[in-house]
């Protein structure tokens, strides 16, 4: 028992050309080392005698009927097997350009990779571009299989051709094969066992030694820590009252009493509890572990922020990234449209701003375009609609990676290779420093939610002058008022003549002063568990970017007042000033509790 | 972190991605030894609390023993159990074990009809009152979105090819000719109305992977998988009628683990105890493509 449960378990991937013999490679493994079950191999052959066809060792992983029918392997199976050593799941991805997003989910689990070539047929265009993803999805040990020897004879020549290319090949994008090994699948020379009589030239490893001298990689504990948060949970059945910050540890460890802060938000707390179900309490959870803590002070985190830990090398935080990625979809990348863009457990909206070069990942030329196409590879300049925090890939290579999605479907992924300075930056480190030097209340802004019974908001009112936002906005205030809310009407003038009186004019810098203090102001009056009800004319995006840094952007809600939308700001309701006053009140006041901030009496 | 924590790990990632994406999740209880570990995932991934209703699809055929344990795990923890059934086909007796049907078809109209139109809410769902201690009729008919479901990669084919996360059309049917990518644990969570998808957290476990775990954490399994004495068990729980036990010595999770690493079951696949894999060619392709689990 002991000694299986040290077994270690370690992911291949098996990739290359179509028709090269990858799944081959892996029935022939699977039937010399005895690995199948009784009477598997009898019942494959079988089935090909009745139905005429040629019985192929690919079969036993093709299982789809549709794979068998053409010969091909459509989507990437996985194929347990097991050695002294180790527990595998050998990844047998399918070699067609067709399915190079399946090739790649099964790449991206794999911690090294077998890559098989055609001796006959050469080093092709999926040869290459298959070690390119491989080595940007971050797969580091390659080891390259030469198949189909006995078309050629067995020839060491051959051979020795393929090695020289295909090493001439990695070299440019920055990768040491572990090995080559001539092999035939087919007849299963130097698969599991070595062939004196057909290769006596080969005495190296066979694909059955490689497997288990690949090496695994240690985990990455000393990194600094950081967790993904994917939930905060807080389950009040059986009269639980712990509120769990979960999600699964990247890096690092985490131990009772460490200082943690969250980005983007910058927000400090410190670790109560590290939570566990069916076990004895922990003191400490290290990376790879699905974890959960509690938190010494109540802090207002939700899913979407990076836990880091304090005195460890921080995050980086922008809105603005160089990347490098690949792109599956069958439309391409283009600029002036909306992605959804994911990273570990932030959703955020991106742009493409800048296509810096495309790359064919087939034959490493570079191209200038200004879109990606599909199966190319490019390095690329995106525009979030917020800032998310990351580690760039060279730091930490599990935060800074992630996903483009598009009508529902992920299209791309890829991989930071830097953080850019955005407009905002100065503004996010004062607002990160504010957060982190934050004195906090003993009532949780969720006792104040309670007793309060509503959830504190911002409320924006913005539209053209001409239209009466202050009626809307004072009507609303005594509505709410008289319905026992805590709520509180602020127009833009308050500010500006008392707390701005020292900052004049509309330009530039001195308007984003404005804001940043109008949001400051924001930021108190909801902290305290106000409904916060603002008015302002004609905001722009740049201005709610800046309220959205300013204040936890969940808690912003935007109306615009009136029929036509003169600024660029994304709101979230519009008014259209068919209605009266009154009508605008119950529009909002409708709103709210469709939103929950406040809840429909029963 | 040893084999069962890495795997352990993970299934709990997903389980929290699942629901943090969905609004109408829940998980498939077929009651058999997978799906169990499964919920017992859930009650790990979220301190002790199952935050879905637990669904069961009731052929009428399982073997009592199943029910009585479902009803009583449920109401120790105090899960939300949710059953549904095809109450027509049961009717009209269109059944395999009624003589009318063959099992392929008995499977469709028991289980895969019967799952698509429980999880779309079409046909009524039964809940148990843990007041009462008896089901009744459940007020929410809202399809469900998210359909967790408890099956393994090395189980068969069809199986191995799958995804975390696995989208559904309005047919309920799989399209696996052209699959959703999947990398870096970010899954196809965005979906367009109408359609569904599954959620397997427990594809990468073999069958001995999931007995390691039952060990580990001593988790409460039906006593049928254990030989009472007959030299007989199951080793995989289904209908009455195409499930026959197999000939084995193991008379506890211990021996079972023994019996499958290095005894009789090493080189023998796990479904070779049920009859409708045989009928379809030796695959399940067929009934899966349809929403058969
Ligand atoms: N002569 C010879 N033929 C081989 C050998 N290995 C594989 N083949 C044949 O090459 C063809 C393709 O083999 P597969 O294993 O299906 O190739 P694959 O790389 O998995 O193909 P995809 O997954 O579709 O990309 C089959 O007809 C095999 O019989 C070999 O060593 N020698
Ligand atoms: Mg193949």
């Amino acid at each position: 028992m002991a000694e299986i449960l040290e077994k270690q378990k370690m992911n291949i991937v098996i990739a290359g050309h179509v028709d090269h013999g990858k799944s081959t490679v892996i029935g022939r493994l699977l039937a010399d080392t005895g690995s199948l079950p009784d009477g598997k191999l009898e019942q494959v052959q079988e089935n090909c005698r009745r139905n005429s066809k040629p019985f192929e060792y690919a079969f036993l992983i093709d299982a789809l009927k549709d794979e068998q029918s053409q010969g091909i392997t459509i989507d990437t199976a996985r194929v347990f097997f097991k050695t002294v050593k180790r527990n595998y799941i050998i990844l047998d991805a399918p070699g067609h350009i067709e399915f190079l997003k399946n090739m790649v989910t099964g790449a991206a689990r794999a911690e090294a990779a077998l890559l098989v070539i055609d001796a006959d047929e050469g080093v092709r265009e999926n040869s290459r571009r298959h070690g390119y993803m491989m080595s940007m999805l971050g797969i580091r040990q390659i080891a390259i299989l030469v198949n189909k020897m006995d078309l050629k004879a067995y020839s060491r020549d051959v051979f020795e051709a393929i090695v020289k290319e295909y090493t001439a090949f990695l070299k440019e994008i920055n990768v040491v094969p572990a090995c080559f090994i001539p092999v035939s699948a087919m007849l299963g020379d130097n698969i599991a066992a070595l062939s004196p009589q057909h290769m006596p030239w080969y005495t190296g490893k066979t694909v059955l030694d490689m497997l288990d001298a690949f090496e695994k990689e240690p985990p990455p504990l000393d990194k600094p820590f950081r967790m993904p948060v994917q939930d905060v949970y807080k389950f009040t059945r059986f009269g639980d009252n712990r509120r769990i910050v979960a999600g699964t540890i990247e890096t690092g460890s985490l131990a009772l009493g460490d200082e943690v802060v969250f980005y983007p938000s910058g927000k400090k707390s410190r670790v109560k509890t590290i939570e566990c179900f069916n076990a004895p309490a922990q003191t400490q959870a290290v990376c790879g572990t699905a974890a959960g803590f509690t938190l010494e002070e109540q802090i207002y985190v939700t899913r979407g922020e990076l836990a880091t830990k304090a005195g460890e090398p921080k995050p980086r935080v922008s809105s603005r990234i160089r990347v490098n990625l690949f792109w599956l979809g069958r439309d391409p990348l283009v600029q002036k449209k909306d992605y959804l863009f994911k990273l570990g457990t932030a959703r955020v909206t991106a742009r493409l701003e800048e296509v810096r070069r495309v790359i064919d990942a087939s034959d490493l030329n570079a191209a200038s375009k200004n879109q990606v196409e599909r199966h190319d590879v490019a390095e690329c300049v995106f525009k979030l609609n917020r800032a998310i925090a990351f580690d760039p890939t060279s730091d930490i290579g599990a935060t800074g990676r992630f996903v483009i999605v598009d009508n529902y479907e992920i299209r791309g992924g890829g991989i930071i290779a830097e953080g850019l300075d955005d407009r905002q930056t100065w503004l996010r480190e004062t607002v990160m420093l504010r957060n982190y030097k934050w004195e906090k209340s003993i009532i949780s802004p969720e006792k104040r939610a309670e007793k309060y019974n509503q959830k504190s908001t911002l409320l924006v009112l913005t539209g053209e002058k001409q239209v009466d936002r202050k009626a809307i906005a004072k009507q609303l205030e005594d509505r709410l008022f008289e319905d026992g809310k805590v709520v509180y009407f602020l127009g833009i003038g308050n500010v500006l003549y008392g707390i701005d009186a020292d900052i004049k004019g509309r330009d530039g810098n001195q308007h984003q002063e404005h804001m940043r203090r109008l949001s400051e102001v924001a930021n108190i009056l909801l902290d305290a568990g106000i409904i916060l009800l603002l008015t302002a004319v004609e905001l722009t995006q740049d201005d709610l970017e800046i309220m959205k840094t300013t204040v936890s952007p969940e808690k912003i809600e935007t109306v615009w007042v009136g029929e036509n939308v003169t600024t660029d700001i994304a709101y979230d309701l519009q008014l259209t000033q068919h209605e009266n006053v009154e009508e605008s009140v119950d529009i909002l006041k409708a709103y709210l509790q469709d939103k929950g901030i406040i809840f429909r009496p029963w | 972190m040893d084999h069962l924590e890495q795997l352990e790990s993970l299934s709990v990632h997903i389980l929290r991605e699942a629901y943090a994406s969905f609004k109408n999740l829940c998980m498939l209880w077929s009651i058999g030894k997978d799906s169990t570990v499964l919920l017992w995932l859930a009650r790990k991934a979220f301190y002790g609390h199952v935050p879905f209703p637990l669904v069961h699809i009731d052929t009428n055929f399982k073997i009592p023993e199943m029910i009585a344990y479902r009803d009583r795990l449920a109401r120790e923890w105090g899960l939300e159990m949710v059953y549904g059934m095809n109450e027509e086909a049961l009717r009209e007796k269109q059944t395999f074990p009624d003589g009318a049907i063959d099992r392929i078809a008995c499977c469709r109209n028991l289980k895969s009809t019967a799952l698509a139109n429980t999880l779309s809410g079409k046909w009524p769902r039964y809940v148990l009152n843990h007041k009462t201690g008896s089901y009744e009729v459940y007020k929410n008919t809202e399809p469900y979105t998210g359909v967790i479901v408890g099956v393994r990669a090395d189980e068969e084919g069809s199986r191995s090819k799958e995804r975390y996360f696995s989208p559904r059309d309005r047919e309920n049917s799989w399209d696996f000719g052209d699959q959703p990518p999947e990398f870096w644990n970010q899954f196809k969570t965005d979906f367009p109305p109408g359609t569904h998808l599954r959620i397997h957290p427990l594809l990468d476990w073999t069958e001995l992977n999931i007995w390691e775990y039952i060990e580990r954490e001593n988790i409460p399994t039906v006593s049928l998988y254990y030989n009472q004495g007959d030299g007989k068990r199951y080793r995989s729980l289904g209908c009455y009628p195409c499930t026959t036990p197999i000939e084995s010595p193991s008379r506890n999770v211990a021996e079972i683990i023994e019996e499958l690493k290095s005894g009789g079951l090493k080189n023998v696949a796990e479904r070779s105890g049920r009859a409708q894999d045989k009928d379809d060619g030796g695959g399940l392709e067929t009934l899966r493509r349809d929403g058969y689990m």
